[in-house]
């Protein structure tokens, strides 16, 4: 599961009211490499929830990947940006698209229900009393 | 062949072996992606270049989302079939996997999706596999949280086969309840092999530029693979058949012509120019000869 699957993930459970942003608690978790598109980039940001994305690179062990507020638009999308390693665009697509979370729990924030992740798939199943 | 639905609910039905000959059926990986071909076509996403975040509703063992990949985009997977979800995991499927019920809700957050995509996969909402299911209630959850996660303006392509009118019907009347605008397009209608029937959603309100796109194969326009075998195989039956039946009528009309007087005095004709003796033409020339002679 890549982070940026957990930062749109929200509980279906019955009793939640937003329902997001999920806890991570990762206990494995691996990075795959993938091509950097900032145009991809920049269509996603504006749909992310920085502070919960912070929250998850916080939780696989990566606090300093990115800062605590989001970084203004004319820093990530400088020109050539994409090219200088350790740029805020790349450490966003590091973040978002590179790591995987291979085993841990999603919790809701609403009413604890802990979603289990085997072999990077989370199980959002509900029981019949919770749909 | 019997529709799987009948035979269990979807998370038993594709256990271990199931998925993995689903998966291996060389038959099956062809047409699952000619579905995904068209479904993406059907989504229309506009041709900037620029990769879009999908969903793909009932993956399976990643065999649809394998196209959306080769396009470029990147892609979230919802499957109720852990057995199915492992397959994908062998074969190394780029998009996120994530075990959920459909019928339960999709369980994102609001507006954070382009498009989204279905092969085979919402008829099985149409069934009521356990006590506590109520398939009403399941497309409601369904859609209703389907209209919730996508961006306004982006469109949802499901690929279905519906078991009769009535559950097309129940399909297309609770995606309209969500908020949906659009309709279903069928491809190749005449045809009971390549007939293919995709939902097409828009998410927001409808407009004259939404237009519903056109099936194919319509008003007998071109014919899809399928077709052809088909009619080429009747053709041939027919030709067979007529052949072997103007055979006989031949025989029985030559038959039935026979040596009439009129052969027999053009004969005797024939002989006297050659120099033979021959009796004269009288009354009784051709006539039958009496019993007892």
């Amino acid at each position: 599961m890549r982070l940026l699957t957990h930062n749109m993930l929200a509980s279906n459970v019955r009793g939640a009211t937003t329902g997001y942003p999920l806890t991570l608690e990762a206990t494995n978790w691996c990075t795959k490499e993938v091509e950097l598109n900032s145009d991809f980039i920049r269509g996603l940001l504006p749909k992310i929830d920085w502070r919960a994305l912070v929250a998850a690179t916080r939780a696989v062990g990566l606090p300093e990947l990115l800062p605590e507020e989001q970084p203004p638009e004319e820093e990530i999308f400088a020109d050539g940006a994409a090219d200088v390693e350790g740029s805020a665009i790349r450490r966003i697509h590091h973040a978002l698209l590179e790591v995987h979370v291979q085993e841990g729990s999603l919790v809701c924030p609403d009413t604890s229900r802990c979603f289990p992740i085997n072999k990077g798939i989370p199980n959002m199943m509900l029981h019949e009393d919770e749909v | 062949m019997p529709r799987p639905e009948f035979q269990a609910p979807p998370d038993v039905f594709y256990n271990e072996s199931e998925a993995r000959k689903y998966t291996t059926s060389s038959r099956i990986i062809e047409i699952q992606s000619r579905i995904s071909e068209r479904a993406l076509e059907l989504l229309a996403l506009p041709n900037d270049g620029v990769p879009k975040l999908l969903l793909d509703i009932g993956c399976g063992s990643g065999l649809s989302g394998e196209t959306l990949t080769e396009h470029g985009h990147h892609w979230i997977g919802y499957d109720i079939s852990k057995s199915m979800l492992d397959v994908a995991l062998e074969r190394e499927t780029e998009g996120d996997l994530l075990l959920a019920d459909m019928g339960q809700g999709l369980g994102l957050r609001p507006g954070v999706i382009d498009g989204a995509i279905s092969i085979s996969a919402i008829q099985w909402l149409c069934n009521a596999d356990k006590s506590s299911h109520d398939p009403r209630l399941r497309l409601k959850a369904f859609f209703g949280s389907l209209y919730r996660c996508l961006a306004r303006g982006a469109r949802a392509v499901l690929q279905f086969y519906a078991d009769n009118v009535k559950q097309s019907e129940m399909i297309v009347t609770f995606a309209m309840r969500a908020g949906f605008a659009g309709g279903v397009v069928v491809d190749w209608p005449h045809s009971s092999k390549a007939k293919k029937s995709y939902l097409v959603l828009t998410c927001g309100p409808p407009s004259v530029t939404t237009s519903l796109p056109k099936g194919k194969g319509e008003n007998g326009e071109g014919c899809s693979d399928d077709d052809d075998n088909e009619s080429s195989g009747e053709d041939g039956d027919r030709t067979v058949g007529i052949y072997e039946r103007n055979r006989p009528k031949k025989r029985q009309k030559t038959k039935k012509n026979g040596k009439g007087k009129d052969w027999l005095l053009r004969k005797k004709e024939q002989m006297r120019r050659r120099g033979h003796d021959v009796p004269a033409d009288t009354k009784y020339t051709g006539r039958k000869r009496k019993g007892y002679f």
